[in-house]
Formats: structure tokens, sequence, C-alpha cells
């Protein structure tokens, strides 16, 4: 796959390895020269020094074969700019932008663009792990309107030793695994749960909360 | 003067400032908005607009400005990128009526002319005016001095 990346900063270094390390074709695009300079002592990467909301850049990037562009410089305007230049000037297929006000996610989707905002990430992470020490693991899906959890069942919970049927789960919450001695199960209404099994959960917002209180001692 | 509106004129530099005191010295309700406070000084005294500070990508600081109610919003900062996210926020999202978008770079312009935002770019007007005044000739210098 060949991705451009515009922003800037140390995220940007990270994100660029990350995705060389996976095999893809790195294209990256910064403004400041001396930070251009780095990342191509640092990188196997293409570098391009320059501003990526203008088109000509974007050109030169090789926007026109791109298969993804990610937009993730500090400045919302220019995320928005460059995503929709890459997008309908160039086709690139997968544009995401990054929202750095995490209310510009929402102004982005109604534009157009595919968003994500590391302030909803990062809250919706530090919430769950803050908040449950057994709850191991947290993804949002589609900007944050489905949650996966993974949590381990403890001795105490509630829900130990009861099936999933007894449960009686709100509507709209799922338990899609349970994992028990490193092995797979796909649970339905009769399989009982135990202390220690590791369970992944599909959750939405509205109904996290109380779904989550069904498996732990939180009351 | 025919109808009053509420006009939204973010970035109040040299060309918000000069649009902003017109529009509000022929009656309309103007609001200037811009980051830096020091360029209210621009306004002249007889305005009688309101001014929010703050940065105009912001939905927080649109809704301050009360963009929902506005009849025009007009973006004139120095970047182009702020001017077509605000003009597309104001049009797409908070639905005003005539939006506008001050924006320098040539090629820009064609693609959101393209995306129905309204956008007005002072390198290509500039440069179809010094056509004209070759075009016309010697004589004909008169006009551009308005």
């Amino acid at each position: 796959m060949k991705v451009i990346l515009a922003g800037q900063g140390t995220a940007l270094f990270f994100l660029g390895r990350a995705f060389i390390a996976k095999g893809h074709e790195v294209v990256i695009i910064n403004r400041d020269p001396a930070e251009c300079a780095l990342l191509a002592r640092r990188l196997k990467a293409a570098i391009i020094q320059g501003d990526a909301s203008d088109g000509r850049t974007l050109k030169e990037a090789g926007a026109m074969g791109a298969d993804a562009v990610l937009a993730v410089t500090p400045h919302d305007q220019d995320n928005l700019v460059i995503g929709q230049l890459a997008g309908l000037e160039y086709g690139v297929p997968r544009v995401i932008a990054l929202a750095n006000d995490p209310d510009n996610a929402e102004v982005f989707e109604k534009l157009g663009l595919i968003a994500f905002s590391t302030t909803h990430l990062i809250a919706s992470l530090i919430e769950q792990r803050a908040s449950l020490d057994q709850v191991t693991n947290l993804l949002p899906i589609g900007e944050g309107r489905v949650n996966v959890t993974e949590l381990v069942l403890e001795e105490r919970s509630p829900a130990a030793g009861k099936s999933l049927g007894e449960l009686n789960l709100p509507e709209n919450a799922l338990v899609a695994v349970v994992l028990r001695d490193h092995k797979p199960i796909i649970p339905r209404g009769p399989t009982i749960i135990r202390p220690g099994d590791r369970l992944v959960l599909i959750t939405l917002p509205e109904n996290h909360g109380p779904v989550l209180k069904r498996f732990t001692n939180e009351t | 003067m025919t109808k009053r509106l509420y006009i939204v004129v973010v970035g109040c530099g040299r060309l918000g400032s000069i649009l902003a005191n017109r529009l509000s010295r022929e009656g309309h309700w103007v609001v200037a908005m811009d980051q830096n406070p020091a360029t209210f000084n621009d306004l002249s005294p007889d305005f009688s607009g309101f001014r929010v500070e703050g940065d105009a990508t912001r939905r927080a600081v649109l809704q301050e400005a009360k963009l929902g109610q506005a009849d025009v919003v007009i973006a004139t900062t120095h970047d182009d990128n702020v001017n077509l996210m605000v003009a597309q926020v104001a049009k797409g999202l908070f639905q005003v009526p005539q939006v506008m978008a001050r924006v320098f770079d040539p090629r820009r312009e064609q693609v959101y002319t393209q995306l129905g935002i309204p956008t007005i770019c002072p390198t290509s007007v500039a440069a179809r005016m010094l056509f004209d005044m070759v075009a016309d000739g010697p004589d004909q210098r008169e006009g551009a001095s308005s």
C-alpha cells in the first residue's frame, strides 16, 4: 500500500516508522526543513518538504497513485483541506484526517472525510483503565459509536458461574468471545462463564457502563 | 438600505476591517472575529457591531458568534485553509445562506468553487484587471483608480 503522511513532530516519525515496518511504501510531507532532514536520515521513506494543503505538493508526493492519505498536522484547517484535495483532486480512495479539536471530528465527517480525534481515543482509554483494573483493553470503533472491551472475570464477579442467558444483557450488547486457557469460545446463551475467563465485549456508549457492571463488582 | 442583515466577518485584518466598518456603517448587524484582539483596533470608532476573539476553526467560537443566525459569513483571515474551513462549516453545519471565502491560492480557488463555496482570489482578480488594462491600452487608465 502506498501511504502519504502529512504532519509534523514525533507522532509523524513513529507513524511513518510503523507503516514502513509493516511493509508499506511511505511518503512524508512536512513543512519544516530541519524536521525533514532528520526524517530523511532516520526513515526509509520519501520525504517532501512543503505545504501538503498545496495541490502541487500532494502531486509531487504521488497522490495520484496513493492508496491512503493521512492528514495529521496540528492544524485542523490544514487537515481538512489536505484531505479534501487528496480526495477530490487526486481521487485518493482512503483519506483520514486528525481532528485536533475533538468537536471537529464531527465537522470533518459531515464534510465527507474519515476523521479521528486522539482526544476521544485517549480519554476513553484512560477512563476505562482508571475505573476498572480488570478491564485490560478498549478500542472505540466508528468514531466511538461502538466499544470493544476486554476484561478478565474475577472471582467476586456477580457474573461468575452464570450462563450468558441468565445474565440477561441489555439489547445491543454482546459477549463476542470468551478466552479460556488461551482457547477462544464463541459463547451462546447456555455458555457458563467462569472466573479467569477473558471476555471480549461489544457495547455501545449508552449501555457500556451498565454492561460492565454485570461483570464487575462495581455497584 | 433594503434589509438589515446579520453578517459575521471572520478575520479582522486589512480586508476584514474595511468590510466590517463599511457593512456596519450601512446599518447591518456585524460581528468581527479574530484570534488577535489587537486587530480590532482597525475597526473605526463608529463600528457598532460586536467583537469576538477566538480561533474560527473551533466550533465553540463560531457558536459564540451565533453563526446559526447569520445571513452572511465572510472569511477573510490570512490563512486560506482557515477561510475554506470556516466557509464550509458555516454552509454545511450552520446552514448560513450566503458564504464567501477569500483565498490567495488560485488553485485552491478552483477546487472549492467546484464544491460550491464561492471564493474570491485577489491574485486572480488583480491579474484579470491588469490584463484588461494592458488590453485596453494606455488611454483607458482612469477606470482603475477607484
